[in-house]
C-alpha cells in the first residue's frame, strides 16, 4: 500500500513528473541566454536578441495556456475569456510602465502619460495613482483579475452555469472589456493602448541584458505555475475538481460544495493569466484592447486541445507549438494562417480530443473509441 | 451592528472562513426515534404534481423500502430530501431540528445523508481506490483537501471498503472501466465510507446478476440498525428479500405502508396496481 | 450703358414671355442661351426660365445644386449625376431622356454663385407653389418656412387666396402665423399666430417659441409682451411634451429595429441549440455568407436592381442553407454529445470561412444597393419619420418568425424537429431518422443566418467581419430568451435592441452594450436558462 500512498501524495507526484520538464526548460533557457550574452555574433551559436524576445513572448503565452488548461482540462469550464486577464494583467504593468516614462514622453509631462496631454486631461485619473509604485503595480495586476474571476465565477457557478452557456459569458466578457477598453474615457489609452514604454525598475527594456532577464524570469514563473499547478492538481483538491467535471452532482451529494471549488480554481487560473500578461507586454513593448479580443481568448483554447488538456506540460507544448507555426507561417504564407488555425480547431477536436499528448498516453487516452468513425462501425452506424 | 465590530470580527485571527473550511455538523436529535420527518411535501413541474402533500416518517436504524409505479415520486421524494429540488411546500426534518429545505446539496451530504442514483453516477476517470478517498467522511473545505494526506487508518479502511463491495483487485481500474453491477457496487461503498447517518438508494440492484443481487440484500440487511437505509426499488422479489416496512407512493402520495405481505394484500395497493379486477 | 438697354429688353422680353406658357422647343431656345453665358448674363436667362412652369423645374433644380452641365459635343444642357466609376451619368435637362454616360472631361458645368442661387430658389418657389399637385405645393411652402423673406410672404399671401387643398392652406397659415409673431406689435395679431402655432411640429415652430422664450445675459426675458411669453410659453411646453413623446416611439422604433435584426440571427442559432444542443461560432459567417450572396445576384442581375433583392432571399437561403448541411456532414455530427468541442470546431470553421471570402472577394467592403423601394422614409410627421429599410426589415424579421413557427408547428419536419430536441433517444427509437433531422436542423438555422445576412446588406456595408459584429449580442438574446420555444428569442431580441437604444443616450452606444452584457450576466443569476427554460425534469 506504499505505491498508494505515494500515488495519492502530491509531493511524491511532483518529484516524479516535474524534473524532466524543469530540466528541459531551463536547458533551453539557460542556452539560449548564454549564447545571446557571451557568444560573439558572428558564431553560429548565437542566439539573437529578437530570437530571445520570441522565446520570451511563448514562454507567456505557454503560462497563459497553462492557466487555461488549468479550468478546461481539469474542470471543464471552457473559458474562452481569459485573455481578459491576460490583458488586465498587461494593463497593470502597461501602467507602471508609462509612469515610469516620466517627463521622457514626447509631451514631456511629468505626471501625465502621453495620450492623457493628448486628450487635453488635466490630472491622472484616481485608478493611476500608486501605479509609479512597482510593489503597487504587481498588487493590482494580481488583485484586478483576481476579483473579477472571483466575482464573475461566484455569479456564475452559483447559479449552476455551466458548460456551453459559461462559454458565452466569458466571451461576453472580454468582448465588454474590449469595448470598454477601446473608449479613450477610460483612461487607458483607447484605441492605442499603452505603448512607447523606456524602463522597468530602473533598467532599460531595450537593452539585451533587460530582454534576457524577462526571459528567464518569464521561464522562472513558468516553471513555478507549473510546479504549483502540479501539486495541486495531484493533491485530493485535484481529484475533487475532476471529479466535478465528470460527475458534478455526485462530487455535490458526497459533499463537496462544487461552486467553492470552481471559483476558487477560476481564480488561480485568473491569476496565472494575469502574471503572463504581466511579463508579456514589457517583452513585446505594447498592450492594447486588441487583446481583449475573443479571437486572442479561443486561440488560447486551441493551443490546449493542440497539446492535450488535462495534461499541463501538454498546454505547453501546444502554446509553444502552435505559436512557432504562427511565427513561421504568417511569415510565409500571411493569408494561409487564418485557414491552418481554423483547420487546426477541427482537425483537433474530431481526431484529437485529448490533443498531441493524448498520443504519448498510452491505451488509456488515446482511445481509438473516441474517434468518430470507430464508435460508428460499432454501433452500426448508431452514437450513444 | 456597527460597521467597526463588522471590520472586528472579519480581522479576528481565529476567525476561520466557510470558503476554506468544511462546516461544524450540529447533533442530530432523534429524542423521538424518527431520523427523517417528511411533511405535506408538495412539488410541482409545469403542473404535473410530481409530489402531492406526501408525509413519510422514518425511524433511526430503520431499513424502509419504496415502491410505487414510474412517475409515483420517488426518485424526486429523493431530490428533495438531498436539496436537489425545492419543493412548493411541505417541511422536511433531519432528526428534530435540522430542517433540510434551504440547504445546499452539499451542505446536506455533509450532514451524513448520502445517496445513490438510478443510473450509477461514479468518477469515471478516475480509479476505485480515489473514488472512494473522495467519497470518505473528512474535512471538505477547499483548504483541508488542498493539504490532505491519507493517513494509515483512512488507508486500512478504504481497503475494508473495497473488501466489502468487492472490488479489492480492481483498486487501480478507472472506474468507468468497471462493469455495470460493479460500478452499482462502488457508488454503495462511497455511500458506506461517507459513514452516513441516512442512506438513501435508488435502485441498487438493477444491471446486477442473481447472485450479486443476492449479496447487495446481505450487504443492506447487514446495514440496517446501524445507519437508517431507505431503498427505491422495482424489483419485488429483491425487496421482498430485505423489507420489514414497506411505503407505497402512487401519485405523489403514500397509498399504503406496513410489511410487505400487509401492503400485498392492500385493496387500495390491488387497485392500483392491476386494475379493475378486485 | 449698352449692356443695361439691354438688360431691360430683355426684362421686357421676359415679362411678355411668362404671360403665355412657354412650349418645350421655346424652352429649349431660352434655355440654350446657358451656354456660354458669362455669369453676369445669366439671371436674365434664368428668369425667361420661369415661364418654362414645372417643366423647367429639373433645370432649374439641377442648377441650383449644380449638377447642371453642358455637353460640349453637342452644347445640349444635361443634369449629370457621378456613378460608381467615376463617369457621369447624363440625363436631357428639359426631355428627362437618359443619355449615354460620360467622363467628366466631355462636360462642362453651368456656373453658380449665391446671388443666383437666391434668385433660383424664389423661381422655384414660385413654379412649384402654382403646381397642379398639392404635394409639390405642399412642400414649396414648407421649403419657404424656413427661410422667410419679404418676397415669399408676399407670394404666400397671395397663395392663400386662391388656394383649396386644406393641408397647405395649414402650412400656408403656419408660415404667415410665424412671420406674425416674429414680425408684428398687434398683441392680438401675434396671441392669434401663437393660437396656429400651437401643436405644430414643425421644427421652425419650435426655433421660434426657444428664441421668443430666450433670456438675455442678465436673465431678463427677451420677449417684453408679458401674454404672448406666457402663451408662447404654454404652448412651447406642450410641444416639447409632443417631441419628448415622439422621441421615445422613435427610440422604440429603432430598438425594435436592432431587436428585429438580431431576432433574425438568433433565431437560426436557437434552431441549432436548441435541437442539437449545438452552439454554432460559424453562425456569424453564414450571415456573412448570405449577405455575400445578396451582392453577387445584384452583379448577376445589373439591369433589375430593384427586384435581385427579392432574388437573393431564397438564393441566400439555399447557399447558407447548403454550407450549413455540409458543415453538420462533415464536422459536427462526429461531435454529437460534446458540446464544448462542437463550439471549438464551429469557430475555426468561422476562421475558414471568413479567409475564404476574404481571397474571393477582398478584405474590402463590398456595397448592396437598396432599391428604390427601401430606401427613403414614412414621413408621419416633421420630427417622426420611419425609414422603410428598417421598417420592412422589422416586418420581415416577424416574417420569417412566424413562417418559421408554422413550420415548426405544422410540418412533419418540424414535429420530428420538435420530437427531437425533446427526447432524442425516443425519438431515434420510434424511427425518426435524427441524422436526417439534424442535417435539416442546422441546414433550416443556416439558411435563416443566410436571409439575416440579405437583410443586414441592406443596413451596413457587406465584409468579412460582418457577422462578428452582431453574434455576441446574438448569443446574449438566446441566453437570455432560453431555448424552450422561439417566442422566448422573439422577446430576447426585442427587448435587448430596445434596452440598447434606450441605454445609448443616456449612456454612449458602448456603455450601453456593457451594460446590457452585464445585465445580462445577472439575469442569469436568477434564471439560469432563460426566459423560457426547456421544460420538464429531464432539464433539471
Amino acid at each position: 500500500m506504499n505505491t498508494i500512498r505515494n500515488q495519492f501524495s502530491s509531493l511524491h507526484q511532483l518529484r516524479e513528473k516535474a524534473p524532466v520538464f524543469l530540466a528541459a526548460l531551463f536547458g533551453i533557457t539557460i542556452y539560449a541566454s548564454v549564447c545571446n550574452l557571451w557568444v560573439p555574433e558572428e558564431s553560429v551559436f548565437y542566439v539573437s536578441t529578437y530570437t530571445i524576445t520570441l522565446l520570451g513572448k511563448y514562454l507567456c503565452y505557454a503560462l497563459l495556456a497553462l492557466a487555461v488548461d488549468v479550468v478546461w482540462g481539469y474542470c471543464g469550464i471552457l473559458s474562452l475569456g481569459h485573455g481578459a486577464f491576460f490583458a488586465l494583467g498587461g494593463y497593470a504593468m502597461g501602467m507602471y510602465l508609462m509612469r515610469q516614462i516620466g517627463d521622457r514622453g514626447v509631451y514631456g509631462d511629468p505626471l501625465l502619460p502621453d495620450f492623457m496631454v493628448f486628450l487635453n486631461w488635466q490630472e491622472l485619473p484616481w485608478f493611476w495613482h500608486g501605479f509609479d509604485q512597482f510593489w503597487f503595480a504587481m498588487l493590482a495586476m494580481l488583485l484586478v483579475p483576481g476579483l473579477l474571476a472571483f466575482v464573475f465565477g461566484w455569479l456564475a457557478f452559483r447559479s449552476r452555469v455551466a458548460g456551453v452557456y459559461l462559454s458565452i459569458m466569458t466571451q461576453a466578457l472580454t468582448y465588454a472589456l474590449m469595448l470598454s477598453f477601446f473608449r479613450n474615457e477610460m483612461g487607458f489609452g483607447g484605441n492605442n493602448g499603452l505603448t512607447d514604454f523606456k524602463d522597468l525598475l530602473g533598467f532599460n527594456l531595450q537593452s539585451d541584458g533587460m530582454r534576457v532577464a524577462l526571459f528567464l524570469c518569464s521561464a522562472l514563473m513558468l516553471a513555478l505555475a507549473y510546479c504549483l499547478s502540479l501539486l495541486i492538481m495531484s493533491s485530493r483538491f485535484g481529484r475533487v475538481v475532476i471529479g466535478i467535471r465528470d460527475a458534478e452532482d455526485r462530487a455535490r451529494f458526497i459533499g463537496f460544495k462544487a461552486e467553492n471549488y470552481k471559483v476558487s480554481l477560476f481564480v488561480y487560473s485568473a491569476l496565472l493569466a494575469a502574471v503572463a500578461g504581466a511579463l508579456y507586454v514589457p517583452q513585446v513593448g505594447i498592450i492594447n484592447p486588441g487583446e481583449f479580443s475573443p479571437l486572442n481568448s479561443i486561440e488560447v483554447v486551441v493551443w490546449v486541445a493542440v497539446g492535450g488538456r488535462g495534461t499541463l506540460y501538454g498546454a505547453i507544448v501546444g502554446a509553444l507549438l502552435v505559436n512557432y507555426a504562427k511565427t513561421r507561417f504568417t511569415a510565409i504564407f500571411p493569408d494561409a494562417w487564418l485557414f491552418a488555425l481554423g483547420a487546426l480547431f477541427v482537425s483537433v477536436t474530431i481526431f484529437l480530443p485529448w490533443g498531441l499528448m493524448g498520443l504519448f498516453r498510452g491505451k488509456k487516452l488515446f482511445n481509438r473509441e473516441r474517434l468518430p468513425w470507430f464508435k460508428r462501425r460499432k454501433n452500426g452506424g448508431e452514437t450513444e | 451592528m456597527t460597521m467597526l465590530e463588522n471590520v472586528k470580527r472579519t480581522v479576528r485571527r481565529y476567525q476561520t472562513w466557510p470558503l476554506s473550511t468544511g462546516e461544524k455538523q450540529p447533533a442530530i436529535d432523534i429524542s423521538h426515534q424518527v431520523l427523517l420527518y417528511v411533511e405535506g411535501l408538495s412539488v410541482s413541474f409545469d403542473g404535473f404534481k410530481a409530489l402531492n402533500d406526501l408525509n413519510l416518517y422514518i425511524n433511526d436504524g430503520e431499513l424502509r423500502c419504496l415502491i410505487g409505479a414510474n412517475g409515483a415520486g420517488k426518485t424526486t421524494l429523493m431530490d428533495v430530501i438531498t436539496g436537489k429540488t425545492h419543493p412548493d411546500s411541505g417541511a422536511v426534518y433531519f432528526g428534530q431540528t435540522i430542517d433540510l429545505l434551504g440547504k445546499t446539496e452539499a451542505q446536506i451530504a455533509q450532514l451524513g445523508i448520502g445517496r445513490k442514483f438510478q443510473k450509477p453516477t461514479v468518477f469515471e476517470e478516475q480509479t476505485v481506490f480515489a473514488n472512494l478517498e473522495l467519497a470518505m467522511k473528512a474535512n471538505k473545505g477547499i483548504v483541508s483537501t488542498l493539504l490532505a494526506r491519507l493517513s494509515p487508518s483512512e488507508l486500512d479502511w478504504i481497503s475494508e471498503v473495497l473488501d466489502t463491495i468487492g472490488l479489492k483487485s480492481h483498486y487501480q481500474m478507472l472506474a468507468g472501466a468497471l462493469s455495470h453491477g460493479q460500478k452499482q457496487w462502488l457508488e454503495i461503498g462511497m455511500l458506506l465510507i461517507a459513514d452516513p447517518r441516512l442512506m438513501l438508494v435508488d435502485e441498487p440492484v438493477a444491471g446486477m446478476t442473481a447472485q450479486e443481487t443476492e449479496r447487495t440484500a446481505e450487504l443492506l440487511t447487514s446495514l440496517a440498525g446501524e445507519r437508517t437505509v431507505v431503498v427505491v426499488e422495482h424489483d419485488m422479489e429483491f425487496v421482498r428479500s430485505i423489507a420489514k416496512t414497506v411505503t407505497v407512493l402512487h401519485q405523489g402520495s403514500v397509498l399504503a405502508e406496513g410489511s410487505m405481505s400487509d401492503v400485498q394484500s392492500d385493496p387500495a395497493v390491488i387497485e392500483v396496481y392491476l386494475g379493475e379486477e378486485q | 450703358m449698352i449692356k443695361h438697354i439691354i438688360g431691360f429688353m430683355l426684362l421686357v422680353v421676359t415679362a411678355v414671355a411668362s404671360a403665355t406658357d412657354v412650349a418645350e422647343t421655346d424652352l429649349r431656345q431660352i434655355s440654350q442661351q446657358l451656354v456660354g453665358a458669362k455669369l453676369k448674363a445669366l439671371p436674365a436667362v434664368v428668369k425667361q426660365l420661369e415661364a418654362g412652369g414645372e417643366s423647367a423645374l429639373p433645370l432649374l433644380e439641377a442648377m441650383l445644386k449644380g449638377r447642371l452641365y453642358i455637353r460640349k459635343s453637342d452644347k445640349l444642357i444635361v443634369i449629370a449625376e457621378r456613378q460608381d466609376d467615376g463617369d457621369y451619368a447624363l440625363v436631357d435637362a428639359l426631355s428627362a431622356e437618359s443619355l449615354e454616360a460620360s467622363p467628366k472631361k466631355r462636360l462642362k458645368k453651368v456656373k453658380v454663385n449665391n446671388r443666383l442661387r437666391v434668385q433660383l430658389r424664389e423661381i422655384i418657389a414660385r413654379v412649384t407653389l402654382s403646381s397642379e399637385d398639392p404635394k409639390i405645393r405642399e412642400s414649396a411652402v414648407r421649403n419657404m418656412l424656413n427661410k422667410m423673406s419679404d418676397r415669399n410672404l408676399a407670394l404666400l399671401t397671395k397663395a392663400k387666396d386662391i388656394e383649396t387643398d386644406k393641408k397647405v392652406l395649414a402650412v400656408i397659415d403656419l408660415a404667415l402665423a410665424i412671420n406674425d409673431v416674429n414680425n408684428t406689435n398687434s398683441q392680438a395679431l401675434r396671441l392669434a399666430a401663437l393660437e396656429v402655432m400651437d401643436g405644430s411640429l414643425e421644427p421652425i415652430v419650435f426655433n421660434t417659441l426657444s428664441s421668443l422664450l430666450a433670456r438675455d445675459d442678465a436673465g431678463n426675458n427677451i420677449e417684453a409682451d408679458a401674454a404672448v411669453h406666457a402663451k408662447a410659453q404654454k404652448i412651447y411646453d406642450r410641444i416639447q411634451q409632443k417631441i419628448d413623446f415622439y422621441e421615445l416611439l422613435e427610440q422604440v422604433f429603432f430598438g425594435l429595429s436592432l431587436g428585429s435584426v438580431l431576432l433574425l440571427i438568433a433565431t437560426g442559432l436557437a434552431i441549432t441549440f436548441g435541437v442539437m444542443g449545438v452552439i454554432n461560432m460559424a453562425h456569424g459567417e453564414l450571415i456573412m455568407i448570405g449577405a455575400y450572396t445578396a451582392y453577387v445576384v445584384q452583379l448577376l442581375m445589373p439591369n433589375s436592381l430593384e427586384y435581385s433583392i427579392l432574388v437573393a432571399i431564397p438564393v441566400a437561403f439555399l447557399v447558407a442553407g447548403a454550407v450549413g448541411v455540409i458543415i453538420e456532414r462533415c464536422v459536427i455530427r462526429f461531435l454529437q454529445g460534446r458540446p464544448l468541442e462542437t463550439l471549438l470546431a464551429t469557430f475555426g470553421i468561422s476562421l475558414i470561412l471568413q479567409q475564404t471570402v476574404r481571397s474571393i472577394f477582398s478584405p474590402l467592403n463590398r456595397q448592396v444597393s437598396s432599391p428604390s423601394w427601401l430606401s427613403g422614409s414614412l414621413e408621419l410627421n416633421p420630427i417622426f419619420s420611419l425609414t422603410y429599410n428598417r421598417l420592412y426589415i422589422l416586418l420581415f424579421a416577424l416574417l420569417v418568425f412566424f413562417i418559421l413557427q408554422l413550420v415548426l408547428k405544422r410540418t412533419s419536419l418540424g414535429l420530428h424537429v420538435r420530437a427531437v430536441s425533446q427526447n432524442r433517444d425516443m425519438a431515434k427509437a420510434i424511427g425518426i431518422r435524427t441524422e436526417w433531422v439534424d442535417a435539416m436542423t442546422f441546414g433550416l438555422g443556416s439558411g435563416i443566418a443566410g436571409i439575416a445576412g440579405v437583410a443586414l446588406s441592406q443596413l451596413t456595408n457587406v465584409g468579412p467581419n460582418l457577422g462578428q459584429a452582431y453574434i455576441i449580442d446574438s448569443f446574449m438574446v438566446v441566453v437570455f430568451g432560453g431555448v424552450g420555444n422561439l417566442w422566448g428569442t422573439l422577446v430576447g431580441g426585442f427587448s435587448l435592441g430596445v434596452a440598447n437604444k434606450f441605454l445609448e443616450p443616456v449612456t454612449g452606444a458602448v456603455l450601453a452594450n456593457i451594460v446590457v452584457l452585464v445585465s445580462i450576466i445577472l439575469f442569469i443569476q436568477k434564471r439560469p436558462r432563460g426566459l423560457f427554460p426547456q421544460k420538464g425534469r429531464a432539464a433539471g
